[in-house]
Protein backbone atom coordinates (compact mmCIF):
# COMPACT_ATOMS: atom_id res chain seq x y z
CA UNK A 1 0.00 0.00 0.00
CA UNK A 2 0.81 3.76 -0.87
CA UNK A 3 2.26 5.63 1.95
CA UNK A 4 -0.70 7.69 3.32
CA UNK A 5 -0.99 11.72 4.33
CA UNK A 6 -1.70 11.59 7.85
CA UNK A 7 -5.26 13.20 7.33
CA UNK A 8 -5.86 9.86 5.07
CA UNK A 9 -4.41 7.74 7.52
CA UNK A 10 -6.70 9.28 10.27
CA UNK A 11 -10.09 9.56 8.12
CA UNK A 12 -9.76 6.16 7.00
CA UNK A 13 -9.69 4.35 10.19
CA UNK A 14 -12.25 6.57 11.54
CA UNK A 15 -14.24 5.24 8.43
CA UNK A 16 -13.44 1.73 9.53
CA UNK A 17 -11.50 0.59 7.15
CA UNK A 18 -7.28 -0.08 7.35
CA UNK A 19 -5.12 2.85 6.18
CA UNK A 20 -0.98 2.02 5.75
CA UNK A 21 -0.96 2.07 9.06
CA UNK A 22 -2.50 2.93 13.09
CA UNK A 23 -2.24 6.61 13.07
CA UNK A 24 -0.64 8.33 16.14
CA UNK A 25 -1.80 10.57 17.78
CA UNK A 26 0.66 12.49 20.70
CA UNK A 27 -1.15 15.49 22.50
CA UNK A 28 2.36 17.61 23.03
CA UNK A 29 0.85 20.88 24.26
CA UNK A 30 2.72 21.50 27.02
CA UNK A 31 5.73 19.91 25.41
CA UNK A 32 6.40 22.59 23.57
CA UNK A 33 7.25 25.26 25.81
CA UNK A 34 10.00 23.02 26.81
CA UNK A 35 11.02 22.52 23.42
CA UNK A 36 11.30 26.33 22.77
CA UNK A 37 13.05 26.72 26.24
CA UNK A 38 9.45 28.75 27.48
CA UNK A 39 8.00 29.68 30.79
CA UNK A 40 4.54 28.19 30.17
CA UNK A 41 2.79 31.55 30.76
CA UNK A 42 5.17 33.18 27.96
CA UNK A 43 4.40 30.06 25.71
CA UNK A 44 1.01 30.34 25.69
CA UNK A 45 1.05 34.74 25.10
CA UNK A 46 1.59 33.74 21.68
CA UNK A 47 0.06 31.61 19.53
CA UNK A 48 3.32 31.97 17.10
CA UNK A 49 4.78 29.66 20.05
CA UNK A 50 2.31 26.76 20.19
CA UNK A 51 2.78 26.62 16.43
CA UNK A 52 6.41 26.39 15.75
CA UNK A 53 6.74 23.93 18.92
CA UNK A 54 3.54 21.83 17.65
CA UNK A 55 4.97 21.71 14.43
CA UNK A 56 8.19 20.87 15.34
CA UNK A 57 7.03 18.32 17.36
CA UNK A 58 4.37 16.58 15.35
CA UNK A 59 7.82 16.08 12.78
CA UNK A 60 10.02 15.13 15.69
CA UNK A 61 7.67 11.97 16.43
CA UNK A 62 5.67 11.38 13.32
CA UNK A 63 2.18 12.32 15.20
CA UNK A 64 -0.42 12.24 12.53
CA UNK A 65 -2.24 14.85 14.28
CA UNK A 66 -1.93 18.49 16.02
CA UNK A 67 -3.61 19.43 18.47
CA UNK A 68 -5.18 23.31 18.19
CA UNK A 69 -5.54 23.23 21.76
CA UNK A 70 -3.55 25.26 24.71
CA UNK A 71 -5.43 24.10 27.61
CA UNK A 72 -8.80 23.43 29.23
CA UNK A 73 -8.70 26.14 31.74
CA UNK A 74 -8.93 28.86 28.76
CA UNK A 75 -13.02 28.13 28.20
CA UNK A 76 -13.35 28.69 31.88
CA UNK A 77 -11.23 31.59 31.69
CA UNK A 78 -13.74 33.34 29.28
CA UNK A 79 -16.74 32.27 31.24
CA UNK A 80 -14.89 34.66 34.13
CA UNK A 81 -12.51 32.17 36.07
CA UNK A 82 -9.05 33.03 36.55
CA UNK A 83 -5.89 30.56 35.36
CA UNK A 84 -3.75 29.51 37.41
CA UNK A 85 0.01 28.96 35.97
CA UNK A 86 2.48 26.67 36.94
CA UNK A 87 6.06 26.42 35.07
CA UNK A 88 5.85 21.97 35.75
CA UNK A 89 2.17 21.49 34.43
CA UNK A 90 -0.52 22.66 32.62
CA UNK A 91 -2.41 26.04 33.61
CA UNK A 92 -5.16 24.93 36.05
CA UNK A 93 -8.82 26.64 36.78
CA UNK A 94 -8.99 28.36 39.78
CA UNK A 95 -12.12 28.82 42.34
CA UNK A 96 -15.79 28.18 40.55
CA UNK A 97 -16.76 31.26 38.41
CA UNK A 98 -19.85 31.32 40.33
CA UNK A 99 -19.41 31.89 44.27
CA UNK A 100 -21.48 30.32 46.35
CA UNK A 101 -23.79 32.80 46.67
CA UNK A 102 -23.36 33.98 43.25
CA UNK A 103 -27.04 33.10 40.94
CA UNK A 104 -27.19 31.00 38.13
CA UNK A 105 -28.37 34.06 35.98
CA UNK A 106 -25.83 36.37 36.35
CA UNK A 107 -23.29 33.65 34.05
CA UNK A 108 -23.33 35.34 30.70
CA UNK A 109 -22.09 32.97 27.23
CA UNK A 110 -19.04 34.49 26.35
CA UNK A 111 -18.73 36.30 23.05
CA UNK A 112 -15.65 34.76 21.60
CA UNK A 113 -14.31 38.36 20.12
CA UNK A 114 -14.22 39.77 23.70
CA UNK A 115 -12.02 36.67 24.99
CA UNK A 116 -8.51 37.63 24.17
CA UNK A 117 -7.28 33.54 25.45
CA UNK A 118 -10.00 32.08 22.66
CA UNK A 119 -8.95 34.19 19.97
CA UNK A 120 -5.18 33.39 20.43
CA UNK A 121 -5.89 29.54 19.64
CA UNK A 122 -8.48 30.31 17.06
CA UNK A 123 -4.87 32.31 15.35
CA UNK A 124 -2.94 29.45 16.17
CA UNK A 125 -5.35 26.79 14.26
CA UNK A 126 -5.18 29.21 10.82
CA UNK A 127 -1.52 29.38 11.23
CA UNK A 128 -1.12 25.40 11.33
CA UNK A 129 -3.85 25.29 8.77
CA UNK A 130 -1.90 27.72 6.49
CA UNK A 131 1.79 25.60 6.94
CA UNK A 132 0.13 21.65 6.82
CA UNK A 133 -3.29 22.34 4.65
CA UNK A 134 -4.64 19.32 4.42
CA UNK A 135 -2.29 17.27 5.09
CA UNK A 136 -2.22 16.65 8.72
CA UNK A 137 -5.40 16.96 10.67
CA UNK A 138 -5.64 19.72 12.79
CA UNK A 139 -8.14 18.99 16.31
CA UNK A 140 -9.54 21.71 17.83
CA UNK A 141 -11.34 20.92 21.37
CA UNK A 142 -14.46 22.13 23.13
CA UNK A 143 -15.51 21.25 26.93
CA UNK A 144 -18.99 19.47 27.27
CA UNK A 145 -21.64 22.19 28.15
CA UNK A 146 -22.50 18.95 30.45
CA UNK A 147 -18.85 18.46 32.19
CA UNK A 148 -18.01 23.01 32.01
CA UNK A 149 -20.39 23.72 35.19
CA UNK A 150 -17.53 21.33 37.33
CA UNK A 151 -15.38 24.54 36.89
CA UNK A 152 -18.23 26.75 36.74
CA UNK A 153 -19.65 26.22 40.20
CA UNK A 154 -17.76 23.66 41.42
CA UNK A 155 -18.40 19.65 41.79
CA UNK A 156 -20.45 20.41 45.30
CA UNK A 157 -23.18 22.83 43.61
CA UNK A 158 -23.39 21.25 39.73
CA UNK A 159 -24.09 18.03 41.38
CA UNK A 160 -26.76 19.68 43.38
CA UNK A 161 -27.95 21.59 40.39
CA UNK A 162 -28.21 18.33 38.66
CA UNK A 163 -29.81 15.98 40.99
CA UNK A 164 -32.06 18.57 42.56
CA UNK A 165 -33.08 21.60 40.19
CA UNK A 166 -33.98 20.06 36.26
CA UNK A 167 -35.04 23.29 35.53
CA UNK A 168 -32.29 24.73 36.43
CA UNK A 169 -29.58 22.50 35.31
CA UNK A 170 -31.19 22.96 31.64
CA UNK A 171 -31.39 26.33 31.77
CA UNK A 172 -27.26 26.40 32.16
CA UNK A 173 -26.89 23.95 29.66
CA UNK A 174 -28.95 26.22 27.18
CA UNK A 175 -26.10 28.65 28.09
CA UNK A 176 -23.55 26.11 27.77
CA UNK A 177 -24.65 24.82 24.68
CA UNK A 178 -24.76 28.18 23.19
CA UNK A 179 -21.11 29.06 23.79
CA UNK A 180 -19.70 25.19 22.96
CA UNK A 181 -21.21 25.16 19.05
CA UNK A 182 -20.37 28.65 18.93
CA UNK A 183 -16.63 27.84 20.41
CA UNK A 184 -16.48 24.41 18.20
CA UNK A 185 -17.87 26.78 14.91
CA UNK A 186 -14.90 28.71 15.34
CA UNK A 187 -12.47 26.03 15.50
CA UNK A 188 -13.81 24.52 12.56
CA UNK A 189 -13.84 27.81 10.61
CA UNK A 190 -9.93 28.76 11.81
CA UNK A 191 -9.10 25.30 10.24
CA UNK A 192 -9.82 21.99 12.94
CA UNK A 193 -10.68 19.22 10.61
CA UNK A 194 -12.57 17.64 13.55
CA UNK A 195 -13.72 18.83 17.59
CA UNK A 196 -12.53 16.73 20.77
CA UNK A 197 -15.57 16.90 22.77
CA UNK A 198 -13.85 16.76 26.37
CA UNK A 199 -16.66 14.98 28.20
CA UNK A 200 -15.09 13.20 31.38
CA UNK A 201 -19.17 13.30 33.36
CA UNK A 202 -20.27 11.12 30.71
CA UNK A 203 -18.15 8.14 31.59
CA UNK A 204 -19.67 5.81 33.78
CA UNK A 205 -16.98 6.14 36.57
CA UNK A 206 -18.93 9.55 37.23
CA UNK A 207 -22.34 8.91 35.96
CA UNK A 208 -24.36 6.37 36.72
CA UNK A 209 -26.40 5.68 32.93
CA UNK A 210 -29.94 6.52 33.55
CA UNK A 211 -28.66 9.92 34.99
CA UNK A 212 -26.48 10.55 31.79
CA UNK A 213 -29.45 9.32 29.16
CA UNK A 214 -31.46 12.22 30.88
CA UNK A 215 -29.04 14.72 30.64
CA UNK A 216 -25.65 14.59 29.60
CA UNK A 217 -26.27 12.08 26.41
CA UNK A 218 -29.23 14.76 25.20
CA UNK A 219 -26.81 17.63 25.81
CA UNK A 220 -24.16 15.72 23.19
CA UNK A 221 -26.41 14.93 20.95
CA UNK A 222 -27.92 18.42 20.43
CA UNK A 223 -24.16 20.13 20.67
CA UNK A 224 -23.51 17.92 17.95
CA UNK A 225 -26.59 19.00 16.07
CA UNK A 226 -25.17 22.72 15.78
CA UNK A 227 -21.50 21.59 15.09
CA UNK A 228 -20.65 22.07 11.17
CA UNK A 229 -18.04 19.07 11.22
CA UNK A 230 -17.51 15.61 12.98
CA UNK A 231 -16.43 14.99 16.72
CA UNK A 232 -14.29 12.56 18.88
CA UNK A 233 -15.47 12.35 22.29
CA UNK A 234 -12.53 12.04 25.24
CA UNK A 235 -13.68 11.02 28.77
CA UNK A 236 -10.51 11.93 30.55
CA UNK A 237 -9.49 8.52 31.54
CA UNK A 238 -13.04 7.27 32.75
CA UNK A 239 -14.23 4.24 31.80
CA UNK A 240 -16.24 3.43 28.53
CA UNK A 241 -17.60 -0.05 28.54
CA UNK A 242 -21.05 0.30 29.62
CA UNK A 243 -21.44 3.31 27.82
CA UNK A 244 -20.56 2.59 24.49
CA UNK A 245 -23.76 2.47 22.58
CA UNK A 246 -24.97 6.03 24.15
CA UNK A 247 -21.83 7.12 23.13
CA UNK A 248 -22.16 6.19 19.29
CA UNK A 249 -25.77 7.13 19.36
CA UNK A 250 -24.62 10.84 20.25
CA UNK A 251 -23.03 10.66 16.57
CA UNK A 252 -19.73 10.84 18.04
CA UNK A 253 -17.30 8.98 15.74
CA UNK A 254 -14.48 7.67 17.93
CA UNK A 255 -14.37 7.49 21.82
CA UNK A 256 -11.26 8.29 24.21
CA UNK A 257 -10.68 4.55 26.15
CA UNK A 258 -8.74 4.29 29.91
CA UNK A 259 -5.65 2.33 30.12
CA UNK A 260 -7.63 0.62 32.66
CA UNK A 261 -10.01 -0.78 30.39
CA UNK A 262 -8.97 -3.98 27.97
CA UNK A 263 -8.50 -3.13 24.62
CA UNK A 264 -9.67 -6.01 23.23
CA UNK A 265 -13.17 -6.27 25.21
CA UNK A 266 -13.74 -2.03 24.21
CA UNK A 267 -12.64 -3.25 20.46
CA UNK A 268 -15.23 -5.89 20.33
CA UNK A 269 -18.30 -3.31 21.60
CA UNK A 270 -17.16 -0.28 19.47
CA UNK A 271 -16.51 -2.69 15.50
CA UNK A 272 -17.56 -0.75 12.57
CA UNK A 273 -19.10 1.92 15.16
CA UNK A 274 -16.62 3.95 16.96
CA UNK A 275 -13.42 4.56 16.58
CA UNK A 276 -11.03 3.71 19.77
CA UNK A 277 -8.57 6.22 20.61
CA UNK A 278 -5.79 4.57 23.07
CA UNK A 279 -5.33 3.61 25.42
CA UNK A 280 -1.34 4.31 26.65
CA UNK A 281 -1.11 5.09 30.37
CA UNK A 282 0.81 8.44 29.62
CA UNK A 283 2.20 8.23 33.96
CA UNK A 284 3.53 4.80 32.93
CA UNK A 285 5.46 6.24 30.44
CA UNK A 286 7.59 8.22 33.10
CA UNK A 287 9.09 4.52 33.63
CA UNK A 288 8.78 2.54 30.47
CA UNK A 289 11.93 1.46 28.83
CA UNK A 290 12.20 1.86 25.20
CA UNK A 291 11.49 -2.11 25.62
CA UNK A 292 8.83 -1.69 26.97
CA UNK A 293 7.17 1.15 24.99
CA UNK A 294 7.13 -1.29 22.12
CA UNK A 295 5.41 -3.81 23.71
CA UNK A 296 2.73 -1.65 24.85
CA UNK A 297 2.42 -0.62 21.06
CA UNK A 298 2.72 -4.08 19.96
CA UNK A 299 0.20 -5.32 22.42
CA UNK A 300 -2.39 -2.58 21.83
CA UNK A 301 -2.55 -2.74 17.78
CA UNK A 302 -2.89 -6.23 18.44
CA UNK A 303 -6.21 -5.98 20.32
CA UNK A 304 -7.89 -2.86 18.53
CA UNK A 305 -6.21 -2.11 15.79
CA UNK A 306 -7.87 -4.79 13.00
CA UNK A 307 -9.95 -3.49 10.41
CA UNK A 308 -8.93 0.24 11.59
CA UNK A 309 -11.34 2.55 13.48
CA UNK A 310 -7.86 2.97 15.93
CA UNK A 311 -5.82 5.89 16.60
CA UNK A 312 -3.09 5.14 19.15
CA UNK A 313 -3.19 7.90 21.73
CA UNK A 314 -2.66 7.86 25.65
CA UNK A 315 -5.55 7.46 27.73
CA UNK A 316 -5.90 11.54 29.23
CA UNK A 317 -5.35 13.19 25.93
CA UNK A 318 -2.14 14.92 27.61
CA UNK A 319 1.37 13.34 27.40
CA UNK A 320 3.08 14.37 31.13
CA UNK A 321 5.62 17.25 30.46
CA UNK A 322 8.01 14.73 32.26
CA UNK A 323 7.81 11.70 29.80
CA UNK A 324 11.36 11.24 28.29
CA UNK A 325 11.57 11.78 24.37
CA UNK A 326 13.19 8.48 24.17
CA UNK A 327 10.19 7.13 25.24
CA UNK A 328 7.93 8.69 22.69
CA UNK A 329 10.04 8.20 19.85
CA UNK A 330 10.05 4.82 20.62
CA UNK A 331 6.27 4.60 21.15
CA UNK A 332 6.48 6.17 17.38
CA UNK A 333 9.12 3.58 15.91
CA UNK A 334 7.18 0.87 17.49
CA UNK A 335 3.68 2.45 16.02
CA UNK A 336 5.67 2.50 12.46
CA UNK A 337 7.08 -1.41 13.21
CA UNK A 338 3.81 -2.97 14.17
CA UNK A 339 1.53 -0.91 12.84
CA UNK A 340 1.69 -1.76 9.19
CA UNK A 341 -1.14 -2.78 7.34
CA UNK A 342 -1.87 -5.49 6.52
CA UNK A 343 -1.31 -6.73 10.33
CA UNK A 344 1.45 -9.15 10.85
CA UNK A 345 -0.78 -12.32 11.46
CA UNK A 346 1.01 -13.57 14.05
CA UNK A 347 -0.05 -10.25 16.18
CA UNK A 348 -3.60 -10.02 15.66
CA UNK A 349 -5.42 -10.79 18.83
CA UNK A 350 -7.36 -14.01 18.65
CA UNK B 1 -24.55 -7.10 55.30
CA UNK B 2 -28.25 -7.75 57.08
CA UNK B 3 -30.74 -6.34 54.96
CA UNK B 4 -31.31 -3.14 56.93
CA UNK B 5 -27.96 -1.91 55.69
CA UNK B 6 -28.95 -3.13 52.41
CA UNK B 7 -32.38 -1.05 52.23
CA UNK B 8 -29.89 1.99 53.43
CA UNK B 9 -27.58 1.65 50.65
CA UNK B 10 -30.19 1.27 47.84
CA UNK B 11 -31.96 4.32 49.91
CA UNK B 12 -28.22 5.96 49.81
CA UNK B 13 -28.56 5.11 45.68
CA UNK B 14 -31.50 6.28 44.81
CA UNK B 15 -31.20 9.49 47.14
CA UNK B 16 -34.13 8.87 49.39
CA UNK B 17 -33.18 11.27 52.20
CA UNK B 18 -36.72 10.47 53.84
CA UNK B 19 -35.86 6.12 54.05
CA UNK B 20 -32.25 6.83 54.63
CA UNK B 21 -33.42 9.14 58.18
CA UNK B 22 -35.80 6.60 58.82
CA UNK B 23 -33.73 3.36 58.60
CA UNK B 24 -31.28 5.31 60.99
CA UNK B 25 -34.28 5.71 63.66
CA UNK B 26 -35.10 2.02 63.53
CA UNK B 27 -31.01 1.30 63.79
CA UNK B 28 -30.73 3.51 66.57
CA UNK B 29 -34.21 2.20 68.09
CA UNK B 30 -32.82 -1.47 68.02
CA UNK B 31 -29.38 -0.90 68.92
CA UNK B 32 -29.29 1.68 71.62
CA UNK B 33 -28.48 4.45 69.90
CA UNK B 34 -25.47 6.07 67.68
CA UNK B 35 -23.99 2.28 68.13
CA UNK B 36 -26.95 1.35 65.54
CA UNK B 37 -26.45 4.33 63.36
CA UNK B 38 -22.39 3.16 62.74
CA UNK B 39 -23.47 -0.49 62.25
CA UNK B 40 -25.65 0.93 59.15
CA UNK B 41 -23.72 3.81 57.89
CA UNK B 42 -20.12 2.46 57.99
CA UNK B 43 -20.90 -0.83 55.98
CA UNK B 44 -22.99 0.94 53.46
CA UNK B 45 -20.84 3.33 52.38
CA UNK B 46 -17.65 0.92 52.06
CA UNK B 47 -20.13 -1.81 49.93
CA UNK B 48 -20.89 1.34 47.58
CA UNK B 49 -17.07 2.77 47.57
CA UNK B 50 -16.45 -1.41 46.33
CA UNK B 51 -18.61 -1.09 43.94
CA UNK B 52 -17.21 1.69 42.66
CA UNK B 53 -13.89 0.49 42.03
CA UNK B 54 -15.46 -2.99 40.48
CA UNK B 55 -16.87 -0.29 37.88
CA UNK B 56 -20.83 -1.04 39.51
CA UNK B 57 -21.22 2.31 40.28
CA UNK B 58 -20.36 5.97 39.73
CA UNK B 59 -18.64 8.52 41.14
CA UNK B 60 -21.66 10.51 41.80
CA UNK B 61 -23.23 8.56 43.18
CA UNK B 62 -20.58 7.98 45.71
CA UNK B 63 -20.31 11.64 46.01
CA UNK B 64 -24.10 11.90 47.05
CA UNK B 65 -23.98 8.77 48.71
CA UNK B 66 -21.38 10.20 51.60
CA UNK B 67 -23.42 13.97 51.58
CA UNK B 68 -26.08 12.39 52.40
CA UNK B 69 -24.67 10.26 55.30
CA UNK B 70 -22.64 13.51 56.08
CA UNK B 71 -25.75 15.47 56.88
CA UNK B 72 -27.88 12.90 58.65
CA UNK B 73 -24.96 12.14 60.82
CA UNK B 74 -25.33 15.83 61.72
CA UNK B 75 -28.58 15.34 62.45
CA UNK B 76 -28.35 12.16 65.04
CA UNK B 77 -24.64 12.81 66.14
CA UNK B 78 -22.72 15.54 68.06
CA UNK B 79 -21.03 18.10 65.57
CA UNK B 80 -17.72 15.86 64.98
CA UNK B 81 -18.96 12.43 64.57
CA UNK B 82 -20.80 9.79 66.78
CA UNK B 83 -17.73 8.65 68.38
CA UNK B 84 -14.63 10.59 68.83
CA UNK B 85 -15.13 14.29 70.75
CA UNK B 86 -11.47 15.02 71.73
CA UNK B 87 -9.75 11.89 69.66
CA UNK B 88 -7.16 12.86 67.33
CA UNK B 89 -7.87 14.96 63.86
CA UNK B 90 -7.59 14.21 60.87
CA UNK B 91 -6.47 17.02 58.68
CA UNK B 92 -7.80 17.20 54.83
CA UNK B 93 -6.61 19.32 51.73
CA UNK B 94 -6.24 19.93 48.17
CA UNK B 95 -3.18 20.94 47.12
CA UNK B 96 -2.66 23.53 44.75
CA UNK B 97 -5.80 22.18 42.69
CA UNK B 98 -9.16 23.30 43.23
CA UNK B 99 -11.17 20.11 42.63
CA UNK B 100 -12.71 19.51 46.15
CA UNK B 101 -14.74 16.14 44.54
CA UNK B 102 -12.04 13.72 46.11
CA UNK B 103 -11.61 16.09 49.34
CA UNK B 104 -15.54 15.66 49.74
CA UNK B 105 -16.03 12.20 49.36
CA UNK B 106 -12.74 11.62 52.11
CA UNK B 107 -14.14 14.07 54.74
CA UNK B 108 -18.20 12.39 54.19
CA UNK B 109 -16.64 8.96 54.70
CA UNK B 110 -14.37 9.82 57.27
CA UNK B 111 -16.74 11.75 59.55
CA UNK B 112 -19.28 8.85 59.11
CA UNK B 113 -16.79 6.43 60.27
CA UNK B 114 -16.69 8.78 63.59
CA UNK B 115 -13.67 11.03 62.91
CA UNK B 116 -12.78 14.95 63.85
CA UNK B 117 -11.62 16.46 60.79
CA UNK B 118 -10.21 19.58 60.03
CA UNK B 119 -10.67 20.67 56.33
CA UNK B 120 -7.30 23.27 55.33
CA UNK B 121 -9.44 24.30 52.20
CA UNK B 122 -7.93 23.78 48.57
CA UNK B 123 -5.59 25.79 46.24
CA UNK B 124 -2.86 25.90 48.92
CA UNK B 125 0.88 25.33 48.19
CA UNK B 126 3.29 23.11 49.87
CA UNK B 127 4.50 25.23 52.60
CA UNK B 128 0.99 27.32 53.23
CA UNK B 129 -0.46 23.74 54.06
CA UNK B 130 2.49 23.05 56.41
CA UNK B 131 1.91 26.27 58.09
CA UNK B 132 -1.37 25.63 58.70
CA UNK B 133 -0.38 22.43 59.79
CA UNK B 134 1.70 23.75 62.24
CA UNK B 135 -0.57 26.28 63.95
CA UNK B 136 -3.76 23.39 63.64
CA UNK B 137 -1.81 19.69 64.47
CA UNK B 138 -3.58 16.78 63.43
CA UNK B 139 -2.53 13.26 63.56
CA UNK B 140 -3.08 12.45 59.93
CA UNK B 141 -3.12 14.74 56.90
CA UNK B 142 -4.93 13.55 53.90
CA UNK B 143 -4.03 15.29 50.40
CA UNK B 144 -5.75 14.72 47.42
CA UNK B 145 -4.17 16.29 44.64
CA UNK B 146 -5.96 15.93 40.58
CA UNK B 147 -2.82 17.25 38.30
CA UNK B 148 0.21 14.73 37.79
CA UNK B 149 2.81 17.64 38.67
CA UNK B 150 0.73 18.97 41.89
CA UNK B 151 0.97 15.29 42.94
CA UNK B 152 5.15 16.16 42.72
CA UNK B 153 5.27 19.23 44.72
CA UNK B 154 3.52 16.40 47.42
CA UNK B 155 7.66 16.30 48.21
CA UNK B 156 8.08 19.16 48.97
CA UNK B 157 4.88 19.32 51.46
CA UNK B 158 6.60 16.13 53.04
CA UNK B 159 10.19 17.79 53.31
CA UNK B 160 8.37 20.99 55.00
CA UNK B 161 6.00 18.93 57.63
CA UNK B 162 9.47 18.04 59.72
CA UNK B 163 10.47 15.16 60.61
CA UNK B 164 9.71 15.55 64.27
CA UNK B 165 7.33 12.85 66.64
CA UNK B 166 4.62 15.19 66.14
CA UNK B 167 4.83 14.88 62.39
CA UNK B 168 1.39 14.17 60.98
CA UNK B 169 1.44 10.90 59.05
CA UNK B 170 0.91 12.23 55.30
CA UNK B 171 -1.72 10.09 52.79
CA UNK B 172 -2.47 11.38 49.55
CA UNK B 173 -4.90 10.88 46.86
CA UNK B 174 -6.36 11.61 44.00
CA UNK B 175 -6.02 10.66 40.12
CA UNK B 176 -2.27 10.58 39.88
CA UNK B 177 -1.83 7.83 42.11
CA UNK B 178 -4.23 5.78 40.56
CA UNK B 179 -2.45 5.75 37.27
CA UNK B 180 0.85 5.25 38.77
CA UNK B 181 0.38 3.26 41.69
CA UNK B 182 4.22 3.54 42.88
CA UNK B 183 3.99 7.81 42.82
CA UNK B 184 2.81 7.85 46.36
CA UNK B 185 6.11 6.27 47.91
CA UNK B 186 8.14 8.21 45.26
CA UNK B 187 6.53 11.56 46.96
CA UNK B 188 7.48 10.39 50.23
CA UNK B 189 3.76 9.76 51.54
CA UNK B 190 3.34 7.03 54.34
CA UNK B 191 -0.20 5.71 52.47
CA UNK B 192 -2.24 6.10 49.87
CA UNK B 193 -6.02 5.76 49.44
CA UNK B 194 -8.28 5.31 46.63
CA UNK B 195 -11.86 5.59 47.85
CA UNK B 196 -14.04 7.36 51.24
CA UNK B 197 -13.42 3.82 53.10
CA UNK B 198 -9.69 3.50 52.40
CA UNK B 199 -9.01 6.97 54.05
CA UNK B 200 -11.35 5.41 57.03
CA UNK B 201 -9.44 1.96 56.97
CA UNK B 202 -6.12 3.74 57.10
CA UNK B 203 -6.86 6.34 59.58
CA UNK B 204 -7.42 3.70 61.92
CA UNK B 205 -4.66 1.48 60.98
CA UNK B 206 -2.04 4.75 61.74
CA UNK B 207 -4.36 5.63 64.95
CA UNK B 208 -3.95 2.22 66.02
CA UNK B 209 -0.32 2.23 65.39
CA UNK B 210 0.18 5.44 66.86
CA UNK B 211 -1.41 4.07 70.23
CA UNK B 212 0.62 1.07 69.99
CA UNK B 213 3.85 2.74 69.91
Amino acid sequence: MCAMTSAQRVFTTLSHQEPDRVPLALNLVLRGARELGLGMREYFSDPAHVVEAQLRLQRKFSSDVLFGFFHAALEYEAWGGEVVFTEDGPPNSGEPVLGPDQPLSTLQVPDLAGSPGLLKVLRAIESMKAQVGDEVPILGVALSPFSLPVMQLGFDRYMDLLLTDREAFWSLMAKNMAFCQAWGNAQLAAGASAIVYFDPLASPTMTPRPLYLDTGFQVAKETFAGLKGPTVTLLASGRTLGALEDLAATGTLGVGVSCHEDLAQVKAACKGRLTIIGNLNGLDMLRWSQAQAEEVVQDAVAKAASGGGFILCDTHGEIPWDVPDDTLLAVSEAVQAWGRYPLQPARVHA
Amino acid sequence: MDSRTLRFEEALLSMDRLLCRSLLHEAMADDGGLAGIEKVVGPSLAHIGDRWEAGELALTQVYMGGRICEDLLGEFCPPEGPQSAGGPRIGVAVLLDHHQLGKRIVTSALRAGGFRVLDFGQGLDPGELARRVRREPVAILMVSVLMFNSALHIRELREALGEGPDRPRLVVGGAPFRFNPALWQEVGADAVGHTGVDAVHIAQRILEETCAQ
